[in-house]
């Protein structure tokens, strides 16, 4: 790199420091008008981008910002009041900067584009002053402090006279006059921070990190030898380095943190921007600007935050009018805190506005087939409003320029959570919602929990983890049932999905001999709630995540691998990938057994009854042992073959029974698309319901009737009373309308 | 770099699996290992032996038996890790033993027969003629190279 280059690279790096300052100083400046200061500030920082595009021969970007100095120069001389219209100009320029500061960087050139425009606008408004007012000559405390400096810098550099001063803040008519004085303030601001800090390349601060997370392994190898030893002097500098490691680690995690207000440096400008242009009043609240986050971090959040400010405004907050119809200050409020929590950074984005509609999401969600019909109205409102993070999803009428495109919260969301971070959102009709980021702090080092399966140990991530329940071997029967092949685990009423940790890697599970117990290992990923079953827990253990060779590229479950303190290898499972499996399994796994099968893996006559919703008012209870699988298709599959509905079902076709019409109730319109698959064999029959409940065997006052085809008897179970269906009955009723089908279509082609 | 058609001798790392002697570029090699701990990895394919930790590093160890396609050695602990240098990092080849390091002159370089089946077609480049019979020149890369699909980013 020669030396001009080195210039070059240092003056685009410091440019765009300076420009992000500038547009944070100039809309403080809106703020308080009168602040001197401020506009010396300001004054300095252009300058300072000035001041070397003179020897780097920048042409365009030293006319233009020459043209903002003169603007300035005659702000801080105090011919001129700040306006709207200047700020406006001002932050114009500093676009027009950072777009000619670009495309030095991307071309080496200043492009193409003209900033003659807005040079002469700039000189416009420059202008007034210069007609009616002289320069004046007394000077504020700050100007004589400066004038003081510059003095003073002056005399040291042996530069300018000191004549020259005075006649600086006047509106600069040519640049050969303004030059030489400014040097000096671009000076003494650069001086200060220079002695404090330095710049030190990224990479470098990587190997760094890396190189504290071998430490730290090699320690806790270390401290799980000394363990056992008795020599105290030695065990007395383990100790020593155990502290001094585990400083050094937070050293240098520290200087890969920075302040969050990096990022959100630039918001008030994006907001004042898009408030303007959306015609609305918006006024913009950071608090916790200091909390720090991991430089990557940072960057990753970038772009999801600016989308979420972006929708608060175009979407969130209400037009004036609007605002002042329903009593709220005509002024909308976008709030952004950040703040620590355990192990996360908690960035809460919100907004007083409209808040989300919930009827209206749930309407476009079922107009773009994102959810079946049934489900839309089961869903919780909390539920609704976490479909906007549906790829494809958006409510707006019209497509802005800002947003409406539907690209966009499922991006945020990926992106989140491709750092390891979550996003949620809470809304109040009428009172504005709020986006919560969870960030976690650094993705080097991440908490997890050490468990065991085939006498194996493997690491999975702590924040994926909701809870561990004891599976105990007596406890089995009641709360562990079976449909078709798929365990699942009643939770607190809920029915939890399980994956055998040992099936899924395909090892041989070897549980202590003592410990019949297993464990299960409650994991979320996107709301989706599963456990996995394993041999045994350990402890949660501080990992370094390692990345696995080529070798094992093919293999997505497992996120990494690290070194435990007794220096064995335990693998990484990734829970996305393992939720991802489980719902694989749920659909297309293993081959439907012979009845005889399941009943042997149910135990003959545990008297199971999967509980479903029939009609509105009606639930229906199937013996367990008849259930072959729980599927939920979509209704647009369903095809209608004269009076039957069939679907396309594992390259066959799976004949439809209407429950509620065949147990002589009222046929309800479907809504969803929720099938129990009963039958043997190849005679297999899916029964149409509105539901899934439950599985339950407490069914208490059994009453047989008679008369009623397709049930057997009723009964109570959970307080409610429920029909039993006659499986049988239902079997043979859809093979009947099978023939018929099929007679139609020998009558019908 | 083409085999055999520069004028300087070879210096090759020998090894042995089953019956074959295999040849290896001494630059290629890291280092040699008697038997290390072996973390297994489940689902992935059998000729990944399982994960080594090499000081704090972790590398895959690829079994040479394995990847040949022959009956598992009798007793793994006298199996040998040569440690080679991939393009991205680390791995092992897991071999019966480990010989001297013989330098070759290009004369006795040959290009590899075409009737060579399928594993060993993959990461033999060429074959030295010995006095003692065939040393088959191999390719540490293609030798490590056990999966096709690249499902990570």
């Amino acid at each position: 790199m020669s030396e001009q280059d080195e210039l070059l690279n240092d003056f685009l790096v410091e440019s765009k420091e300076n420009l992000d300052h500038l547009d944070e100083e100039l809309l403080a400046l809106e703020g308080s008008p009168e602040d001197s200061d401020l506009i010396n500030a300001i004054f300095r920082r252009l300058h300072t981008i000035k001041g070397v595009c003179g020897f780097l021969e920048l042409k365009k970007l030293e006319s233009v910002s020459h043209a903002g100095e003169t603007l300035l120069g005659a702000l801080r001389a105090n011919e001129l009041k700040v306006t709207d219209h200047i700020i406006t100009l001002l932050l114009t320029l500093c676009d027009a900067i950072r777009t000619i500061v670009t495309c030095i960087e991307e071309t080496k050139g200043e492009g193409t584009q003209s900033f003659e425009q807005l040079a002469a606008e700039l000189l416009a408004a420059a202008k007034p002053a210069e007609q009616d007012a002289a320069p004046k000559k007394e000077l504020s405390l700050d100007e004589e402090f400066e004038l003081i400096l510059a003095q003073r810098e002056a005399a040291e550099s042996g530069g300018e006279p000191l004549e020259a001063k005075p006649e600086e803040p006047k509106p600069a008519p040519t640049p050969a006059r303004t030059e030489p004085p400014q040097e000096q303030p671009e000076q003494a601001s650069r001086a200060a921070p220079q002695e404090s800090s330095l710049r030190v390349d990224v990479q470098l601060l990587d190997h760094l990190m890396n190189l504290a997370g071998e430490l730290v392994l090699a320690r806790n190898q270390i401290l799980q030898t000394t363990k056992s030893l008795s020599d105290m002097n030695f065990r007395a500098i383990t100790q020593r380095l155990n502290l001094v490691t585990s400083e050094l680690q937070e050293g240098v995690m520290k200087t890969r943190m920075q302040p969050i207000n990096t990022v959100w440096g630039k918001f008030p400008r994006v907001v004042r921007d898009l408030a303007i242009q959306c015609k609305k009043q918006v006024r913009l609240e950071m608090w916790g600007k200091e909390t720090e986050l991991d430089k990557t971090l940072i960057e990753a959040i970038k772009d999801p935050l600016t989308h979420i400010v972006r929708n608060s405004i175009d979407h969130g907050i209400e037009v004036p009018e609007k605002r002042a119809a329903v009593g709220k200050e005509a002024e909308g409020c976008i709030t952004m805190s950040a703040f620590q929590e355990g192990g996360y950074v908690v960035i809460e984005i919100s907004d007083d506005g409209a808040g989300l509609n919930t009827e209206k999401i749930r309407d476009r969600a079922l107009q773009r087939g994102l959810i079946s019909r049934e489900k839309a109205q089961a869903m919780s409102e909390a539920d609704v409003h976490r479909l906007i993070f549906a790829p494809g999803f958006s409510t707006a009428d019209t497509v802005t320029n800002l947003s409406g495109r539907g690209v966009g919260m499922d991006v945020v969301k990926s992106s989140v959570e491709k750092i390891g971070g979550q996003v949620d959102i809470s809304s109040r009709a009428g009172q504005g919602s709020t986006i919560r980021l969870k960030i976690p702090l650094t993705l080097a080092i991440i908490p997890a929990l050490l468990l065991s399966c085939a006498s194996q140990r493997f690491a999975v991530p702590q924040s994926a983890i909701m809870e561990l329940v004891q599976l105990s071997a007596t406890e089995k029967s009641g709360l562990l049932s079976w449909i078709g092949d798929y365990p699942f685990y009643k939770l607190r009423g809920d029915l939890l999905p399980l994956l055998y940790l040992s099936r899924q890697l395909a090892v041989e599970s070897h549980p202590r001999e003592d410990a019949g117990d297993k464990v299960i290992v409650v994991l979320d990923v996107d709301g989706c709630r599963f456990g996995v079953v394993v041999d045994e827990v350990h402890d949660t253990e501080e990992i370094v995540v390692k990345p696995l060779g080529r070798q094992l590229g093919n293999l997505a479950v497992y996120a990494g691998a690290t070194i435990l303190g007794d220096g064995q290898i335990a693998l990484i499972l990734d829970p996305v990938v393992l939720a991802r499996e489980a719902k694989v399994e749920q659909r297309e796994a293993v081959e439907v057994r012979a009845a005889a099968t399941a009943a042997a893996s149910l135990g003959e006559g545990t008297g199971q009854l999967l509980i479903v919703q029939v009609g509105s008012e009606v639930r229906a209870a199937i013996p367990l042992d008849c259930v072959r699988r729980l599927e939920e298709f979509s209704l647009r599959d369903v095809e209608c073959v004269g009076k039957s509905a069939v679907i396309q079902y594992r390259g066959s076709i799976l004949q439809l029974v209407d429950v509620a019409g065949t147990i002589g109730m009222r046929s309800e319109p479907w809504t969803s698309g929720n099938v129990v698959v009963v039958g043997s064999g190849d005679a297999l029959v899916g029964l149409q319901v509105q539901g899934i409940l439950d599985v339950s065997c407490e069914l208490s006052a059994v009453k047989p009737v008679t008369g009623k085809p397709g049930i057997t008897s009723y009964g109570v179970i959970q307080g409610k009373v429920i029909a039993l269906l006659d499986v049988a009955h239902l079997l043979s009723h859809g093979l009947e309308a099978t023939d018929s089908r099929v007679g139609f279509e020998q009558a019908g082609v | 770099m083409k085999e055999g058609t520069g004028a300087a001798p070879r210096q090759l790392v020998t090894f042995k699996t089953g019956e074959y002697s295999f040849g290896i570029d001494v630059l290629e090699v890291q280092e040699v290992l008697r038997h290390q701990h072996m973390t297994p990895v489940p689902l992935a394919t059998s000729e990944v032996r399982g994960l080594i930790n090499l000081r704090g590093h972790i590398v895959t160890a690829v079994g040479m038996r394995e990847r040949l396609g022959l009956d598992s050695a009798l007793d793994v602990r006298e199996q040998m890790n040569l440690i080679v240098s991939l393009k991205d990092g680390a791995a092992s080849l897991v071999v019966d033993s480990v010989g001297d390091v013989i330098t070759l002159e290009p004369e006795r370089y040959r290009p590899r027969p075409s009737t060579l089946a399928a594993p060993l077609r993959e990461m033999v480049t060429g074959v030295y003629q010995l006095d003692k019979g065939l040393l088959l020149h191999i390719d540490a890369e293609a030798a490590c190279k056990v999966c096709e699909e690249e499902v990570r980013g």
